[in-house]
């Protein structure tokens, strides 16, 4: 077996007095997708912001390549290969593809004394890595990120993070939000990254996508991993259940059926969360 | 100057692909709307007040407000498409004056010391209101509302403190009065030339050094920038240090031409400053902005506040015309980032 990437032991995360996540313990391998799932509030981003340096845990350990490692900002986790996509992905919507893909690095040249930003090949560097991920659509690297599709910005990060030598890639409700087509788009390339030998963790509350490419799964309950499973061990039933928080979604359909017949047969309005299953 | 700005544009924007991109790469430029508004302005009073107003002297009248104001208004530019604010100059100029005043002319200390002291002071209050900013987390709104008060009243305490008065003589050596206070053929004043070394400077700080890139990312998501490794702080100090220093330039200057300096003067800078940011393009919120844009609105602000003077109208007109001017480029300047969002080089292939 391989040596897991990055593995966390007990790591618990309190704000002052409320606690958040409590005695997480996890592992994620090279070129495996684990997909971290839970319902709204579990823990998921405070965990992945653990992962990313933001936060610093409580109590508990990381560790990458079996060494143990801290992080202080998150620019140490960056620098350990932890890249993460936040939810909208692009997040300098004014900014060209070419210099936002290059933020913090940007590539110079010399002209005499001067240090220059390196506009072509920061242009031509971006529109080739996002090609390379199938994205054929972006071929200008002049184009604002802002006038991308969500999809289309999603892919970019990635390909960027990719770019950069990520061995992990975190992905954060990549496809929330997303048409069908988009999100099949952001699930190939992170399929892609994959089998590059990135380590992904993809957050989801869309069990479709988790099933699509999960080799790992890992649900979140009130801040403990609740379930910690591999593809295949478990239905899309049960893992439906977990996701909605342990309680059986069967219930509510009988819930649902109860509120119809008082009702004169029209269902309750607010979307909930079985529509999404 | 339709031909200049044309030129000025491919040439700033043309070092990476083929030249063919015309309309596409007009529209992504944040000054695409202020060189409307320069056109306007410009064939509205040439064609309003006659030939006066594209002879030498009418040239020099606009550009030499022009060239204080610009001095200001790229730092403040910058500050502003990093997200930040800074309405201190409005203090930092009579206090730079004054401290340069006080210690050449009051105390007759040699011109170097004085200068030195007053960017000192600008410098400072820079620093000052960076880490404010940076420290308490305060809309940079108002911290520079703070150190504005605190430096007004400082300046005013140690004038009559040290002086006994609220203003200072200075009589600058040849030198001096060339390097900064002189005015050639008779009415172009030297700083019209610091005003295009400032905007070649920042130019390059923006639009060609790496660091420029910082300063878009700064502003366009200042916690996106810090977790990509950029030292936002560092960069947000320096930015304002340099705003602060080019208001003492400005302060020096002045005092240099009109040979005293007073505690009071400076607020018009302010707004002005801030209004040629705007007309020049950048975005209000950050992100977005270009170092041409702030030069085009600085002319368009000069223009239509001296302009006003060559045509028969009431005076006040000019401020009415600067208000219109300023909606009209926000909307304008709002039209054409949303087109620079939509517009891709090759639409649907
Ligand atoms: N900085 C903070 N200070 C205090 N409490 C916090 C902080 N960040 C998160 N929390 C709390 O921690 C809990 C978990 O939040 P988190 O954002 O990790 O949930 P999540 O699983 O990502 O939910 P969602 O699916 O809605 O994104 C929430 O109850 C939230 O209020
Ligand atoms: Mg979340």
């Amino acid at each position: 077996m391989t040596e897991p990437v990055l593995e966390l032991r007990d790591v618990n995360k309190s704000f002052g007095p409320i606690d958040v996540l409590h005695d997480i313990n996890l592992t994620v391998k090279a070129g495996e997708v684990l997909c971290l799932l839970g319902d709204n509030g579990a823990g998921k981003s405070t965990l992945i912001k653990t992962l990313a340096g933001v936060h610093k845990p409580t109590s508990g350990q990381m560790f990458m390549d079996g060494k143990a490692v801290t992080f202080d900002k998150p620019k140490d986790a960056a620098d350990r290969g932890i890249a993460t996509v936040h939810q909208f992905g692009g997040t300098f919507p004014l900014m060209t593809i070419g210099r936002s893909f290059f933020v913090g690095v940007e590539p110079t040249r010399k002209i005499g004394p001067f240090k220059v930003f390196d506009r072509k090949t920061a242009n031509e560097t971006a529109v080739k890595a996002v090609q390379e991920f199938g994205i054929t659509r972006i071929d200008d690297g002049d184009r604002l990120i802002g006038g991308l599709s969500g999809g289309e910005r999603q892919s970019l990060a990635i390909a960027r993070a990719v770019h950069f030598g990520a061995r992990v890639l975190i992905l954060d409700e990549p496809t929330a939000a997303l048409g069908v087509k988009q999100a099949s788009h952001v699930l190939r390339i992170v399929l892609e990254a994959k089998k590059r030998g990135i380590a992904v963790i993809f957050i989801t509350h869309q069990v479709t996508h988790a099933m699509a490419v999960g080799d790992h799964f890992a649900v979140l309950i009130r801040g403990a991993v609740a379930a910690n499973f591999m593809r295949g061990e478990k239905s899309r039933e049960e893992i439906t259940d977990l996701m909605a928080g342990g309680e059986a979604l069967a219930d509510l359909d009988t819930a649902m059926e109860g509120y119809m017949e008082t009702h004169e047969g029209h269902p309750p309005q607010p979307a909930s969360r079985a529509t999404v299953a | 100057m339709a031909t200049a700005t044309r030129t000025d544009t491919a040439t700033t924007g043309a070092q990476g692909q083929a030249t063919g991109r015309s309309f596409g790469a007009l529209v992504r430029r944040p000054e695409a709307g202020s060189v409307l508004g320069l056109l306007a302005v410009f064939i509205f009073f040439t064609a309003v007040s006659g030939p006066i107003f594209v002879l030498p002297a009418g040239f020099a009248s606009w550009l030499n407000v022009a060239a204080e104001i610009g001095i200001v208004a790229l730092p403040i530019g910058l500050l502003m498409i990093a997200g930040e604010l800074d309405l201190s100059i409005g203090a930092v100029i009579p206090a730079s004056a004054l401290t340069f005043a006080v210690i050449s002319g009051f105390y007759g200390a040699p011109e170097i010391v004085g200068v030195a002291a007053a960017f000192g002071v600008g410098l400072l209050v820079g620093a000052i209101n960076g880490f404010l900013v940076l420290r308490t987390g305060v809309p940079s709104l108002i911290v520079p509302i703070g150190t504005m008060f605190a430096v007004m009243g400082l300046t005013l305490g140690l004038s009559v403190l040290l002086t006994g008065a609220t203003s200072s003589n200075v009589v600058p050596s040849p030198f001096w009065k060339g390097l900064m206070g002189q005015f050639i053929g008779g009415m172009f004043q030297v700083t019209i030339f610091w005003w295009a070394a400032f905007a070649a400077i920042v130019a390059y700080i923006l639009h060609v050094s790496p660091f420029g890139n910082w300063v878009y990312a700064v502003g366009g998501d200042k916690i996106s920038a810090r977790n990509a490794g950029i030292p936002t702080e560092r960069l947000t100090i320096s930015l304002f240090m340099l705003s602060g220093f080019a208001a003492a330039f400005v302060g020096v200057s002045q005092a240099m031409v009109y040979q005293s300096a007073q505690v009071a003067g400076g607020q018009a800078f302010i707004f002005n400053s801030i209004m040629c940011v705007v007309i020049g393009g950048v975005l209000l919120t950050g992100g977005f902005g270009s170092v041409f844009g702030i030069v085009l609105g600085t002319i368009t602000l000069s223009m239509v506040n001296q302009g006003i003077y060559f045509t028969g109208f009431d005076p006040n007109l000019g401020s009415v015309i600067i208000g219109a001017l300023l909606l009209l480029a926000v909307l304008m300047n709002d039209t054409f980032r949303q087109m620079a969002l939509s517009y891709s080089s090759k639409k649907k292939s």
